[in-house]
């Protein structure tokens, strides 16, 4: 008998309403007060009821005002969103609670109480997060030790690629073809030049000091380029009907796809210099992105492949029906649809080379992860590891997140095409 | 195995050539690489040969769960890390699992708090590189944690301190006849699920198989405290003092932060791509399959054990095995905070001691390479197995 009268009901919305909702409120000044005043008002309780009465009072509370069709928009809203069940209130305030607690403290260490203004770690007196740290470093952060009057070759190069890309979105079809045949072929080794030197009187400037965001960047556009072709050439020959092809393409993708990233840049480092011809000598940068392109063809290949599978049988026998050999239909009619579908799996692969750029620095490139290494050991500025990796994650998560939307667009755009 | 595929046709000129071009590139590379790999080696008076591995090693590792000192050779040097690294896999899996199944099925609940919450632990963890994570909780967050005489004390039982987590230490005796009434259990366990099925299959009869082995695997290992003569103790770490400044723990286990750090980033990290391929298993079972099920007269819980996750691990396992192998291949990322995983023991130390560069790499990355090719092997014969059989 008791126990139905105080399930919540319809007829009697008022009355659950006015005994939930401060019920509720109490919980939350009860949490509110605990945790930014310091007044424990529950204090009269034993200890740990004290310390779960906001759970407690709140969950009671939102039992209480969970009534459905109660003809309440907003309290329908609601309790279907975040009060459906008894679990899920309890959830609902824990998170609320959590939230409420340790983000106001990470938002003043991150901002309110911050440093931003001076130029060395004595300037950083407030107790929050040191940003004075990253100011001053920023040029090695994005640039490595490459020398201070010849970064506007970093910049031009970048600042050229970027128009191309923003141009290759804005021009016609007719020219779109151009521009990305000259990002992909031309670009590469103006790019290069501009920034290693040695031509046109540009200052050469030897590769160990080429470092942070920009070589992460470079690292992973250069692998990318050199993996397409070599990926397309695995995939296919991992589908030949050809034995010996079909087995080392099949072979030389197992072997890469089985190894971490780090064993092979291990190997460029000590164990490649082994392999060639008695004095030669082979730049380490260069090396290494033989190494991640090799290593990125084999997961670039299963991609491809995925692609080349989806593709309807039809299309095959229609482009052998009109005569065509092997390569031309391949180039002609299945390439161009297969890698198409794949757009978004190229993407991603491009996101997990870019996230693995870090791992250079086992060979001792410093890209932004590295140079922040290297910055937190500098006596002057001891202990500012998290301001330098809370940065550096900032920068990776934008360029991330950013790349991974766009491969979802794309995915979404791609799949409602067919 | 279809020998018939391997067969070449050698009439067939056009099939032929391409096959004995690919064949002479590839011979012709290795010929070179080797070549100039035995004149490299002659100029500096090595030889290839792997007797190294039975020499003494003379180097300390810091992390052992096997004896181990400098008098050991470089065999077992390798077997201290390749232990090492899997100790951390199999850490990193079950914490992974755990935190990415809660997560995954959080993005799906009904609840918006949670859904968005979930929602962005995926987003915020996968999109920064694993190894800025692991550098964060190693040199950033783990720094913060308290010297030993203040250490973070759990009911005296374990201490957390910025030197690593001393918990309690196991000391069995029979522990042999402890672990094996554990197996004796698991396959008594595995019987009785077999007869519960067979009996429900059959004859429609419903037997409390969990109970029961729940029962089992406690009873059986606990009777053997009482008869087999098996006792545990346990050895907790106290603080002692080194010098008159400087504290110390003694006893116990000490778990290193950079088991800890790893363990954590590695779990932290592949547990967004678990939830994501949890989410789309869940999302995978067609809706009517849930409004069937509940149609019946299933309850939700019910729904969720006996309709839509037979179906959905279908959909999860594959490139969950995925993500688990790409989890161990990550915990080679150690060598970045010199945890004493294969890279860093074998490729790192060992290898700089002797000079051993193709050896030593070629062992490391062929022990890698079997790790994940056994497991994709054992992969695709579940696969078949659990594919679905049409009539």
């Amino acid at each position: 008998m008791i126990l139905n009268f105080l399930k919540p009901r319809r007829e009697k919305l008022n009355t659950f309403l006015s005994i939930g909702i401060p019920l509720i409120s109490l919980s939350f000044i009860d949490f509110f007060s605990n945790s930014f005043f310091n007044i424990n008002l529950t204090g009269f309780l034993p200890e740990t009821l004290s310390y779960f009465f906001p759970i407690l009072v709140g969950g009671i509370g939102l039992y209480l005002i969970r009534i459905e069709f109660s003809g309440v928009r907003l309290l329908d809203k609601f309790n279907k969103n975040v009060n459906s069940t008894t679990f899920n209130a309890i959830l609902t305030l824990l998170i609320i609670f959590i939230l409420f607690k340790y983000i106001p403290p990470l938002l003043n260490w991150f901002f309110f109480d911050a440093d931003f203004a001076g130029s060395t770690k004595e300037d950083c007196t407030s107790g929050g997060a040191c940003w004075v740290f990253v100011k001053v470093w920023f040029k090695r952060f994005m640039y490595g030790m490459y020398p201070n009057p010849e970064q506007w070759r970093i910049n031009t190069a970048f600042i050229i690629l970027f128009t191309l890309i923003g141009a290759a979105f804005f021009v016609s079809q007719k020219y779109k073809k151009y521009i990305i045949l000259f990002m992909l072929f031309i670009y590469p080794i103006i790019g290069i030049k501009l920034i290693s030197g040695g031509i046109f009187g540009l200052k050469w400037i030897e590769t160990g000091a080429w470092g942070g965001l920009s070589l992460t960047l470079i690292v992973s556009a250069f692998s990318l380029i050199l993996c397409f072709p070599i990926g397309m050439f695995l995939a296919l020959g991992r589908r030949s009907t050809l034995p010996v092809i079909q087995y080392s393409s099949l072979g030389f993708i197992e072997l890469w796809r089985g190894v971490p990233l780090i064993t092979v840049l291990f190997m460029s480092g000590v164990m490649f210099p082994m392999f060639l011809p008695d004095g030669t000598y082979m730049d380490k940068l260069m090396r290494v992105v033989i190494a991640i392109t090799l290593f990125e063809a084999a997961y670039m290949a299963e991609v491809i492949r995925g692609g080349l599978q989806a593709l309807p049988r039809g299309q095959y026998d229609a482009a052998k029906s009109l005569g065509m050999g092997y390569w031309r239909m391949h180039l002609l009619v299945i390439l161009p649809q297969a890698l198409k579908l794949v757009i978004p799996g190229i993407a991603n692969t491009f996101l997990a080379l870019v996230k693995d750029t870090p791992l250079i620095f086992v060979v001792g490139l410093l890209e932004l992860a590295g140079m922040i290494q290297l910055a937190k050991t500098n006596p002057k500025w001891l202990g500012m590891a998290i301001e330098g990796y809370v940065f550096a994650g900032l920068v990776f998560w934008v360029i991330c997140y950013a790349m991974s939307r766009y491969s979802q667009r794309l995915e979404k755009r791609l799949s409602t095409e067919r | 195995m279809n020998l018939k595929k391997f067969s070449i046709d050698f009439k067939n000129k056009k099939k032929l050539i391409p096959q004995v071009l690919t064949l002479a590139f590839i011979i012709s590379v290795i010929a070179y690489f080797s070549y100039n790999a035995q004149v490299n080696m002659g100029n500096r008076g090595i030889s290839f040969g792997y007797g190294f591995l039975s020499q003494e090693s003379s180097f300390d590792i810091t992390f052992s769960m096997i004896d181990y000192d400098g008098s050991y050779s470089y065999g077992r040097a390798f077997l201290v890390g390749l232990l090492n690294t899997l100790l951390v896999s199999v850490i990193g899996i079950v914490f992974c699992t755990i935190l990415g199944v809660t997560i995954g099925i959080g993005r799906l609940s009904q609840n918006y708090l949670i859904a968005k919450t979930a929602e962005w632990y995926v987003e915020i963890f996968r999109n920064i590189p694993l190894l800025l994570q692991i550098f964060f909780w190693y040199y950033g967050a783990l720094r913060l944690l308290p010297l030993p005489e203040n250490a973070m004390n759990f009911n005296d039982i374990s201490y957390l301190t910025i030197k690593g987590w001393y918990v309690p230490k196991f000391i069995w005796t029979n522990f042999s006849i402890f672990f094996s009434s554990v197996l004796i259990s698991i396959i008594a366990i595995f019987f009785v699920r077999k007869y519960g099925k067979t009996q429900r299959e059959q004859f429609g009869k419903h037997i409390p198989v969990g109970i029961i082995s729940i029962l089992i695997l406690i009873l059986l290992p606990s009777t053997t405290f009482l008869i087999g003569g098996v006792t545990l103790s346990f050895d907790y770490p106290e603080l002692y003092k080194l010098t008159p400044t400087v504290y110390n723990f003694r006893g116990g286990v000490s778990i290193i932060p950079e088991l800890i750090s790893l363990a954590l980033a590695l779990s932290m990290y592949t547990a967004t791509f678990v939830a994501e391929n949890v989410r789309a298993g869940i999302q995978g079972v067609g809706k009517g399959q849930k409004e069937a099920a509940a149609s019946i007269g299933l309850t939700r819980g019910q729904i969720l054990k006996l309709v839509v996750m037979p179906q959905a691990l279908r959909i999860i396992i594959p490139p969950t095995t995925n993500q688990y192998l790409n989890l161990t291949k990550n915990s080679s990322l150690a060598a970045a905070i010199a945890y004493p995983d294969i890279v860093l023991v074998f490729a790192g130390t060992a290898l700089m001691q002797t000079g051993r560069a193709i050896e030593i790499i070629s062992i490391t990355m062929g022990t890698y390479l079997f790790l994940s090719l056994t497991i994709s092997i054992l992969m695709n014969s579940y696969n078949k197995k659990m594919a679905i059989k049409e009539k």
